[in-house]
């Protein structure tokens, strides 16, 4: 399928790893969209933020990996995962100790990054 | 201005599935244009023709049917949301032999690249649940 017109999207994570099945959802439609060539980017707030830890294991519930396929964005040419640095305070992640390519926002940095894409989807 | 519609949530679950349909019926009223209706994880369970309501509730499929019937919406379910739910069309039905479709005729079941094409047409896109 060639898709002609160019829009940038923000996919915004909100939600924590293995709770719901939205997290799938929201990279499937993240590297759904790089494959088609349109820019794409995105953002975890909140409790999405936990998806960014590279010590999680999925093994014992029996799910894959969110970590994983995060670690495969590069490979669709989303070089960089935008985090919301206040959710990573609150959850006392360090950024220097995620593994992920990572660009930390504060809340004017996020407000800009929304006001950027054409279309932003939440997930 | 044309608009999309993703719709993440599931009908029997919160008000987002049905605030989806009133969105694109409000919208629609209004002389916008609705490029597609996109359902994907949860969402999904809006194209089921297996369901079976109780008298006194209200059906939410009812309205997205009536919808497409009246302006030719394109209701597109998330294939890979959508067959591990159950949920599948005739073709799909008979790729993976199950006994029969699951999915309402108004729906079709299709890939992402179709939210990635209604994306870049449209002015907005609006999500409902998640």
């Amino acid at each position: 399928m060639q898709i002609e017109d160019k829009k940038s999207s923000l996919i915004v994570l909100r939600k924590t790893p293995y709770g719901s099945s939205l997290s799938r959802s929201a990279l499937d439609v993240a590297l759904a969209t790089a494959a088609f060539d349109q820019p794409v980017n995105v953002l975890f707030m909140g409790d999405g933020v936990l998806q960014l830890l590279p010590t999680q294991d999925s093994t014992p519930i029996e799910k894959k990996n969110v970590a994983k396929i995060l670690a495969s964005l590069p490979l669709y040419d989303i070089e960089t995962l935008f985090a919301d640095a206040g959710a990573l305070a609150r959850y006392n992640i360090n950024p220097a100790e995620l593994t992920l390519p990572i660009t930390t926002l504060d809340a004017s940095g996020m407000r800009e990054l929304l006001h950027n894409h054409d279309h932003v989807l939440g997930f | 201005m044309i608009y999309s519609v993703l719709v993440l949530a599931s009908p029997n679950s919160g008000l987002a599935a049905r605030s989806a349909a009133l969105f694109v019926q409000a919208a629609l009223a209004r002389g916008h244009v609705i490029e597609r209706v996109f359902f994907m994880d949860d969402g999904c369970y809006a194209s089921s023709d297996f369901r079976v309501m109780p008298q006194d509730e209200p059906d939410a499929m009812q309205l997205w049917i009536n919808l497409a019937t009246l302006h030719k919406l394109e209701l597109v379910v998330c294939i890979s949301s959508a067959i591990k739910r159950g949920l599948l069309d005739e073709a799909q039905a008979k790729r993976y032999e199950t006994a029969s479709a699951t999915t309402h005729s108004a729906f079709t079941v299709s890939g992402l690249g179709q939210l990635v094409d209604a994306t870049s047409k449209s002015d907005r896109v609006i999500t409902f649940g998640g």
